[in-house]
């Protein structure tokens, strides 16, 4: 139903007029639409995620069996490398930065972000820094022949990451790729605060704002507090590298334990920008197939504030095993035990918004009613590691790889997946297909739970990570086995996926400005939107503005 | 070797049989109870949610709008936040329990150093060196007799992990951590590093082999012993010390006292070489020398080039190392 | 949905801070950044086993300081006079300002070229040297970044493209201007008055 922002500029939405390719590129390179910039992060990000999805895939056949000669050390540790770093760096982040582009200047009825051409800037140091990790593959050698892409692990460990140990440039790579698109990262989320304080519609307080906009506003926040410090400890590695320094030269009485307390202090609030998204996405879509409101907004906002800001103190919950006093274990067990109640609180408020509803099973919420379940579990297993001793035995095992790969993939991918089927038809106009979105769900999420649940178990029988190979007889074959397999399974999820979205763009059903029936302003204007968004500037009163156009009888206002 | 200790091939952190990782098992179940009630709440909750709560086809209806409700967050806020603090104190105890111990007076003491990819083991007040594989003695109730281990690294940060025996410990250069173990059982228990150190982290693995104080005390006479000085092998010998093998490797009697590699005096009293990568065998040991990365890609050790003759007297000469 | 008078005019109130509220983001990253080479200079103090040590080879940089310190305040000067349309009054403490920051600049420059070839003292030396240089090197960086802007902006001005309207910019600017020293303030304290 179209009521606000009704397009009067056909011309500029492409029907009619067909620009030859180049000029259509063009228009793309040098945009600073925030909806273009969101598809694009949103589309490299699905590039990168292939990418290093195939590594894991490589990776699942040699640990199939034990001493497989399919992948020989180095190249095993160059993919494990690689695949951490993509996903963290070059999957999560722009997915976060891609729906919040998109999605934030639309639900607080702007026009675009308050800097649109830092935020070109912003995409372009990301594709940029992605770009250059990946070059490594060819340019990484220096001057003694070795190097090639980094293999040091994701959290690249001093002092493992020295010249002495890591000859060549495939650490400085590493570096470089990663303190570029960071540059770019903590460009988007300046814009993103700003936008979301300075630019809201006349009516859209904080407290009306849609808990998506909330929760990225407090996840961009966070972003501007931690990726400095990342950048900060990579610049102290480049100097030790190049310029002889020596903060984490252990035989210069540098510490190697100082990387680890600077790295995880971003690490540990990382996972968290990379989670907060999916909890925005779950909060828009549950209620909106439950056709119920969130349940308890205002305690969601807090909730979501607390966790950022307890996510800053949990850090060296990475390094209890590090050999650090028992005072210190014993506060951060209790900071990171203290961040699974706002988390818990959650859950429960999503479970609340579904109770009492009248749930629509359509593709979205498949995924965000898979999510809740596969959360709690990622949650647990999280504080079965915080306990201190219980993590003497499961830090740096497959029980950990098992533990992150359920809040990536069960936390964070199904909701982007949700987020896909849900916002699709805003962006392009037409609407993903529901039987091959049911396809996708299904063998994925059989594959998913085929692949990690079994991989607590050799955790749990003295596997530890990163590791190319492994002894027979301990047990852990027939883990590694079906976790294999389960990856095929993924992968058909995968292709039903790939090809929905293909013969969606050509020949899905149109989709209208709102097809779901929602409440929250993108679903006011055209699919897919003006290049100005709205017609007119949209005022409201209510969290759910369209609910009060449909229901004037009973609005929302009335009893928020 | 160590035809006494049956091998327990299975490393489980579930099959503890000393007291920090008993310790560690008994907490374990504490949080894996709470844990497993709590997803079954939430699972019923979630799965009576989409079968009592499903859309019915063809209603349309919107059903009534709940905001919230202030007196249920409290319940779902507090029964969360007393589940953690009770979970918090078990933690915290253990957590001293653990780290606090204090060594009786008369503990074994031992110091293991993490190299990339091998660890060395010295027993400072017995004076013995030995590498991957360490002997401890068993303790029990009556007289118990942990051992305390030093934990150093030369290079790279390692983790020493053994789960039958404890939670695993990093080796940090320029850093001494310390842990303990006290063994009920005897037998070889398995472990591996446990933190990433580069090529061949995976294969750092560990053999502890916890002996009767008698055999313990055997194999540290054993150990004790200067090296097998066997005339047979005098050829060998010659080519052990003058090729760059002195470069790395330590030998009792000899002008050997490399620390690069591991210390070999002793190396027949090892069921593996190559840190677990390989058994402890002729043919192995001999394939080592000759080329060590067609086992271990990317070790440390260079293929020494030696005609095949030399590596026959070679291996022949390592064999009598008991 | 037309707006009403009342809310367009919060509307465009609120949008009036999109640029000091930029700037605040931008300072609360920088002071992250700036909070981890200050931790490291911490960690690290006293540790240095051989080497110059800081109480040998630092002596407080007081002129430094001063120039750089009242640089904050010419800067106000100069955006308050921009605000009120009078022009020269900005150009001369703009200049003013950009003038004592090339001189703490000159300073730290004597300072580190007396380090380096008169005592030795390197980024490589010691754990002294590391944490300094990185340090107090990456605020120097900050003070260039932050003088490349003014230059630019008196650049305008004297071409005359600069007007009250662009007040707000300047503004903006003499806040990541006064976070640099506020920056300086905090190595003061940790490297030359707790040495």
């Amino acid at each position: 139903m179209a009521v606000l922002g009704q397009s009067i500029d056909t011309v500029r939405t492409g029907e009619g007029e067909s620009l030859p390719l180049a000029a259509r590129l063009h228009e793309w390179v040098v945009t600073v639409d925030h909806k273009r910039l969101g598809l694009m992060y949103i589309a490299s990000a699905l590039v990168f995620f292939l990418v290093a999805g195939s590594m894991a895939a490589l990776m699942r056949i040699q640990l199939a069996v034990p001493l497989n000669g399919f992948l020989g050390p180095n190249t095993f540790n160059r993919l494990m490398t690689m695949h951490g770093t993509t996903m963290v760096f070059f999957v999560g982040m722009p997915m976060f930065f891609g729906f919040a582009n998109y999605l934030v200047p639309l639900q607080i009825g702007a026009r675009d972000l308050a800097f649109p051409r830092l935020n070109a800037f912003g995409f372009w140091m990301f594709l940029f820094g992605g770009l250059l990790l990946y070059f490594s593959f060819l340019g990484a050698e220096g001057l003694y022949g070795a190097g090639s892409a980094p293999d040091v692990g994701w959290f690249a460990y001093a002092p493992l990451t020295s010249r002495a140990f890591s000859r060549g440039n495939s650490t400085d790579y590493w570096i470089l790729g990663i303190l570029l698109s960071g540059v770019g990262s903590t460009a988007t989320a300046i814009n993103l605060v700003t936008t979301i304080l300075t630019m809201r519609c006349p009516g859209m307080t904080l407290r009306r704002m849609p808990l998506f906009v909330w929760i990225m506003l407090v996840d961009a926040a966070l972003v501007l507090f931690i990726l400095s410090p990342l950048a900060a400890a990579q610049v102290m590695l480049l100097f030790d590298r190049f310029l002889g320094a020596h903060f984490f030269d252990t035989q210069a009485g540098g510490s190697a334990v100082l990387w680890q307390h600077f790295f995880w202090f971003f690490g540990h609030p990382e996972v968290y920008v990379l989670i907060l998204p999916a909890f925005a996405i779950a909060s828009e879509i549950i209620p909106v197939f439950s056709r119920k409101p969130l349940f308890g907004y205002p305690v969601m906002v807090a909730a979501t504030v607390c966790i950022g800001f307890i996510s800053m103190g949990v850090w060296a919950h990475h390094m209890f095993t590090v050999g650090l006093d028992p005072a210190t274990n014993t506060f951060f067990a209790a900071s990171t035990m203290a961040i699974a109640v706002p988390t818990g609180i959650k859950i429960f408020n999503w479970l609340g918004t579904m109770w009492g509803g009248r749930i629509r099973f359509r593709v979205p919420m498949l995924w965000c009613t898979a999510f809740l379940l596969e959360f709690v579990i990622a949650g647990l297993t999280g504080v079965m590691l915080a306990v201190v001793p219980f993590d003497w035995q499961l830090s740096d095992t497959y029980f950990v790889v098992a533990h992150f790969h359920f809040v990536l993939i069960g936390g964070l991918l199904f909701n982007l997946f949700a987020a896909i089927y849900f916002w699709f038809p805003k962006a392009t106009g037409r609407m993903l297909d529901e039987r091959l979105g049911r396809l996708h769900f299904f063998w994925f999420v059989l594959g998913f739970n085929l692949t990690f649940l079994p991989m607590h178990v050799p955790g749990l029988l003295g596997m530890p990570r990163r590791i190319y190979t492994y002894q027979p007889g301990r047990g852990w074959e027939i883990w590694n086995m079906v976790t294999t397999l389960g990856v095929a399974v993924q992968v058909i999820g995968l292709l039903f996926f790939l090809w929905n979205v293909v013969s969606s763009l050509r020949a899905g059903a149109p989709a209208g400005d709102d097809p779901w029936d929602a409440w929250t302003l993108e679903w006011a204007t055209t699919s897919p939107p003006p290049e100005y968004n709205f017609e007119s500037v949209p005022t409201v009163h209510s969290r759910r503005p369209l609910w009060d156009l449909k229901h004037p009888d009973d609005p929302d206002g009335r009893w928020e | 070797m160590n035809s006494g200790a049956p091998l327990h091939p299975i490393p489980g952190i579930f099959s503890p049989v000393s007291a920090p990782a008993e310790a560690i098992r008994d907490l374990s179940w504490l949080v894996i109870g709470i844990s497993a009630g709590i997803l079954l709440a939430v699972a019923a909750i979630l799965f009576w949610c989409v079968v009592r709560f499903r859309a019915r086809p063809g209603d349309d209806r919107e059903p009534p709008q709940i905001y919230g409700s202030n007196q249920i967050e409290l319940a779902w806020t507090l029964v969360p936040a007393l589940i953690v603090l009770v979970l918090f104190l078990a933690t915290a105890r253990t957590i001293y329990d653990v780290q606090a111990m204090v060594p009786p007076p008369g503990s074994l003491q031992a110091t293991v150093v993490g190299h990339q990819w091998w660890w060395e083991i010295r027993y400072p007040e017995l004076g013995i060196v030995t590498a991957n594989e360490m002997h401890v003695p068993v303790s029990d109730a009556a007289e118990r007799r942990p051992t305390f281990l030093t934990l150093e690294s030369a290079d790279v940060v390692h983790s020493f992990w053994v789960p039958q025996l404890a939670g695993k410990t990093d080796v940090i250069p320029a850093r001494s951590n310390h842990t303990w173990v006290e063994p009920t059982e005897t037998g070889t228990f398995l472990g591996q590093c446990a933190e990433f150190c580069g090529t061949q982290h995976a294969n750092m693995l560990l053999r502890v082999v916890v002996d009767t104080p008698g055999d313990f005390a055997a194999w540290v006479a054993a150990q004790k012993q200067p090296e097998a000085r066997d005339p047979a092998v005098a050829a060998g010998r010659a080519i052990f010390e003058s090729t760059s093998c002195v470069n790395c490797h330590a030998l009792g009697g000899t002008g050997a006292h490399g620390t690069f590699g591991p210390d070999l005096t002793h190396l027949m009293s090892r069921e593996t070489i190559a840190a677990g990568a390989a058994p402890n065998t002729r043919e192995k040991l001999r394939g080592w020398i000759v080329d060590p990365h067609a086992i271990k890609p990317g070790a440390l050790m260079p293929a020494m080039k030696l005609l095949d003759a030399e590596v026959e007297q070679l291996t022949t000469f390592l064999l009598t190392l008991r | 949905m037309i707006a009403s008078a009342h809310d367009a005019e919060a509307v465009d109130d609120l949008h009036a801070w999109k640029g000091r509220i930029g700037m605040a983001c931008l300072i609360a990253a920088e002071t992250s950044f700036f909070g981890v080479f200050i931790v490291a200079y911490l960690f690290y103090r006293g540790k240095s086993a051989t080497g110059p040590q800081p109480a040998d080879v630092l002596s407080t940089p007081l002129l430094a300081t001063i120039c750089l310190l009242s640089s904050s305040v010419t800067i106000s000067l100069a955006v308050r006079a921009l605000r009120a349309g009078l022009h020269g009054a900005f150009r001369i403490w703009w200049l003013a300002t950009i003038a004592l920051g090339a001189s703490f600049l000159a300073a730290t420059a004597l300072e580190w070229r007396e380090l380096i070839f008169g005592r030795g003292l390197t980024i490589a030396t010691n754990l002294f040297g590391t944490t300094f240089y990185a340090l107090v090197g990456f605020h120097a960086l900050h003070v260039t970044l932050g003088l490349t802007m003014l230059a630019f902006v008196l650049g305008a001005a004297l071409r005359g493209r600069l007007g009250a309207e662009h007040a707000e910019h300047a503004e903006v600017l003499s806040w990541y201007w006064h976070f640099v020293d506020a920056v300086w303030v905090a190595v003061l304290a940790v490297v030359y008055l707790g040495r």
